[in-house]
């Protein structure tokens, strides 16, 4: 390694937290395996009232396996975390806000809604 | 103090309050914007999915092609991989390794947003198209914003390559690919969430 490439100590301390290349294929395997069960129960119709409950299990545990070791949030300082919630908290206060006005109607007396 | 001090020894060269690095900080920001960009989206094509009126062409659910859009969702996946394979490949010095694992995630990229042309112009054909209900503007403008979001990714990663190839990537600045990656791996939860909300769950 040339010396203009030496790691400082810090650096070298925060790689050390990271997981291996290893350990990302093991997570990608586990990705593509939970992919492969969504498709899987989309098609089988006995299970069709667990459905949706399973589909949105399956999305979260992607969507953390994701965040948590790929961009890795489990491994960095908690105030990466904390603004990345507040942005999907606001996300799902946005979902609240405009679903209540298709239950309460707007300021003028009209519901936002299209014969359907 | 210390932990300042210790930001700028590192040779970010840049002044912080919270020992951490303001670039990636900043990242970290505003992927917590686009959570709420992307929310807004998803919240309105959960409220118009249904909404198509008689003579306004199909709703996207009945002509949807499952199989082929999970193929295309475990190409974005595993794009991911190679992603944060290209982190680790520069982390340990391995310029080269960083380059392969680099055309490999564009590639798959290319690869996803070339599907997703193919699927918008089979719906076109079918008589869906962004004005002609409002749950067909809901469902490309959700899904075209991912694609443009994805395309910028490719960009990125591109000229990442130029730059590695140009030797402004040594191992001591991986935080460039980590900032990349990052913006990268938000797009493929992204697309997490819209592959389950869009297309598996069915309407009522």
């Amino acid at each position: 390694m040339p010396p203009s490439e030496q790691l400082e100590p810090v650096e070298a301390a925060e790689l050390a937290h990271h997981p291996s290349p290893r350990n990302y294929v093991t997570i990608a395997v586990v990705l593509g395996v939970i992919t492969l069960a969504e498709v899987a129960i989309y098609y089988i119709e006995s299970i069709e009232p667990l459905l949706v409950p399973m589909l949105v299990v399956f999305a979260f545990l992607k969507f953390l396996l994701v965040v948590s070791w790929f961009m890795h949030l489990r491994f960095d300082s908690r105030l990466f975390r904390r603004l990345f919630v507040t942005g999907l908290v606001l996300a799902a206060l946005v979902f609240a806000v405009v679903l209540s006005t298709f239950f309460f109607g707007t300021l003028d007396g009209v519901t936002p809604t299209v014969e359907g | 103090m210390a932990t300042q001090a210790a930001a700028v020894d590192a040779g970010h060269e840049q002044h912080t309050s919270t020992g951490l690095d303001n670039v990636k900080l900043a990242m970290w920001a505003f992927l917590g914007s686009e959570c709420l960009f992307f929310g807004s989206l998803i919240s309105t094509y959960l409220l118009y999915r249904d909404r198509v009126l008689t003579g306004q062409g199909p709703n996207p659910h009945d002509i949807y092609d499952i199989p082929y859009t999970s193929v295309s969702s475990f190409v974005l996946l595993m794009s991911s991989l190679t992603m944060v394979l290209a982190l680790a490949a520069i982390q340990r010095g391995d310029h080269k390794g960083l380059r392969t694992w680099l055309l490999a995630t564009a590639l798959l990229g290319m690869v996803f947003v070339g599907g997703q042309i193919y699927e918008f112009t089979v719906f076109v054909e079918e008589g869906l198209k962004l004005s002609s209900s409002p749950a067909g503007s809901a469902f490309f403008l959700l899904t075209g914003f991912h694609g443009a979001h994805v395309t910028v990714g490719i960009l990125m990663l591109l000229l990442l390559v130029g730059m590695s190839l140009a030797g402004r990537i040594p191992q001591t600045d991986a935080r460039k690919v980590e900032l990349v990656g990052l913006y990268w791996h938000f797009v493929d939860i992204v697309w997490i969430v819209v592959f389950t909300v869009v297309y598996l769950i069915p309407l009522n």
